[in-house]
Order: C-alpha cells, then structure tokens, then sequence
C-alpha cells in the first residue's frame, strides 16, 4: 500500500546509539496534511489522493485554489500534492495524515529539491576529471573534447558547464530512526535534497 | 534550528561535570570483549572541546610509553561510564596542539588556582 505525506526539511544533527555509534539524521516536520482531493478510477480514470500542507495567509490564496479548497470544505493549505494510490477507500476528504503512518524501522524514499549551484563546469556537475595543473597544461579544468570531427556537429545530451541543482531529487530507502506524533516530527537516517525549510514528499520505499 | 535543539534534548546527559581545555581527565570507558563489559579508564590532557549540543566532542591527549595517543569522545555517547575532572589546568588557549610537539617536563601545564 502506497502512503506518502508532505513535511519540511528542519536540519540534520545527530543521535548517538547504546553501542557508542553516532548516525548522522535529518529531521522532518512532516504533517499534519489534510486530503484536499480524491481521485478514482470512475470519474478521473486513476485511482489518488491530493493531500495539503502547510499553513498560509488567506491573501495569498488564488481564486482556482480557494475555489478548490472551499469545494472540500477545508481552510487553504500552502502546498497540494497527489499520491497514486490503488485503493482511495480509507482517506476521506479533510481526513487528517499524520506522521503515524509511518513506524520506527521503515523505510521511506523522500523527494525534495536540490540545492541550486548556479552556473558550474563540467567537474562539480558531471565528475569530470580535471587536467594536469603544471607541466605547461593550461586545461585545468577544461571540458575536454566536445565530440569527432566527422559528424561536423555537436552531438544533442553532451554534458556540458551549466547550470545546477533546483532539480527533484528522489532519496531511496532512507531507515525512519524516530517518530514524534506530538511534535509531527520524522526523524530519518542520512542527508535528503534540498535547503532547511524546503518541502519534502516521504513515500514508502518502492524497493525493498 | 529550535527543533532539533529540543529533540537532541532527551538524548543529552546531565551528569557531565564542568571541564574544559587543558583540564587532566580521567575518562571511563565501556568495552565489550566477547559478551562481558568492563570499564577502562583513559587519563589524560583535554585539547579540545568542539562543536555543541549532541554533536559536541572532547579529545584527550596522554602519553603511553613515549607515545602520544589522543581519543576522541562524543561528549553524550553512551559508551562513557563517567568522566573524572582530575585537576583543572592553567592554559591561555582553547585548542592545545602546540602539545603535540612538546616532551617531557616542557608539555607540562601548571595548574589553576582559584
């Protein structure tokens, strides 16, 4: 059964365990998200839930969105995100999720958005190796060849210096250390994309 | 940064004593041989303290047998029994690598007087 949640991304710290090992994890606000919208195979021909998060100021709030939310009879949320899901039986709309559906020892992927780099060469964008620094070489951190002289072109896809992060970034299989309901908080062990305050969707794991 | 300030909370120790750089420690440590645990102790100069909450970190500088090891402790890890404030030292800075070059008599640090 797929579940799935929306949160932000609070910072990393870490958690020191019995046997003396400290894990490196990232705190998650996550929740609590309300169903906004439900879709089924009958009317939109896929089965999915579009679930809200986040608090936002009512002057904000476009008029197709106000119109959405007041059709579901719910207060405007900042973010909506939908969730494919085999069977919408168990979520009503305005159902609250929580991060309960979730328990210690999961694991979950999360999707967030990378951190921007701006304009970068070849190196930190590809992991290109870099040329010789002395001995006369001036091509340092030069990209090299860019293709054969026989096609006279370019090849369209060569990895070329431009412009890097602010891309969805999906994080598999991250172990879930520790839940706190109270708090709406999601503790998960290592590093996921994006800045401190950024939205994350975390989906149960699709690879086991 | 709150948050995580209030989780790192319940995983902080309180017994730790007051102890800082230049400080001669004596710290207890949990070994696992096989399925017994005992306690070993390491004695030495603190030379640095570092980073903060749960994260925060202390290393200890001693010589054995005219070599110098340093062990670095997660301030909050389990695996510390205890740690014993020996002498408070007289040091004029917070990180004391300017030891590592010093033998004998000269690697020596005057204790504190209140």
């Amino acid at each position: 059964m797929s579940k799935a949640i929306l949160g932000k991304k609070v910072g990393m710290t870490q958690l020191l365990t019995d046997d003396g090992q400290a894990i490196p994890v990232t705190v998650i606000e996550a929740g609590p998200c309300l169903v906004v919208q439900k879709k089924t195979s009958e009317s939109d021909g896929y089965n999915a839930v579009q679930i809200g998060f986040g608090a936002i100021r009512e002057r904000l709030v476009n008029k197709p969105d106000k119109g959405r939310f007041a059709k579901s009879g719910i207060d405007p949320l900042r973010f909506i995100r939908e969730i494919r899901i085999e069977n919408t039986d168990d979520y009503q709309v305005g159902q609250e999720v929580k991060v309960d559906i979730f328990a210690i020892g999961n694991k979950v992927d999360v999707v967030g958005t990378s951190k921007g780099r701006g304009f970068t060469g070849t190196i930190k964008r590809y992991g290109f190796r870099r040329g010789p620094m002395t001995h006369g070489s001036k091509s340092h951190r030069q990209p090299g060849s860019s293709g054969a002289l026989g096609p006279a072109h370019t090849f369209k896809g060569k990895k070329s210096p431009g412009r890097m992060g602010t891309a969805r970034v999906t994080i598999q299989n991250l172990e879930i250390v520790k839940i706190d309901v109270e708090r709406n908080l999601l503790v998960v062990k290592g590093a996921v994309p994006g800045i401190r305050g950024s939205l994350l969707m975390i989906k149960n794991n699709i690879k086991a | 940064m709150n948050l995580i300030h209030s989780l790192e909370q319940e995983y902080l120790k309180a017994d730790i004593p007051k102890f800082k750089s230049g400080d001669a420690v004596k710290v207890h440590v949990k070994v696992i041989e096989g399925t017994r645990e005992r306690i070993q102790v390491f004695e030495g100069v603190v030379i640095r303290r570092r980073g903060g909450g749960l994260s925060e970190t202390f290393t200890v500088r001693r010589v054995s047998y005219g070599v110098g090891v340093e062990r670095t402790f997660p301030l909050h890890s389990k695996k510390l029994a205890k740690i014993e404030v020996v002498r408070h030292g007289r040091v004029r800075r917070a990180r004391l690598y300017y030891l590592r070059k010093l033998r004998g008599k000269a690697a020596r640090i005057k204790e504190l007087k209140k």
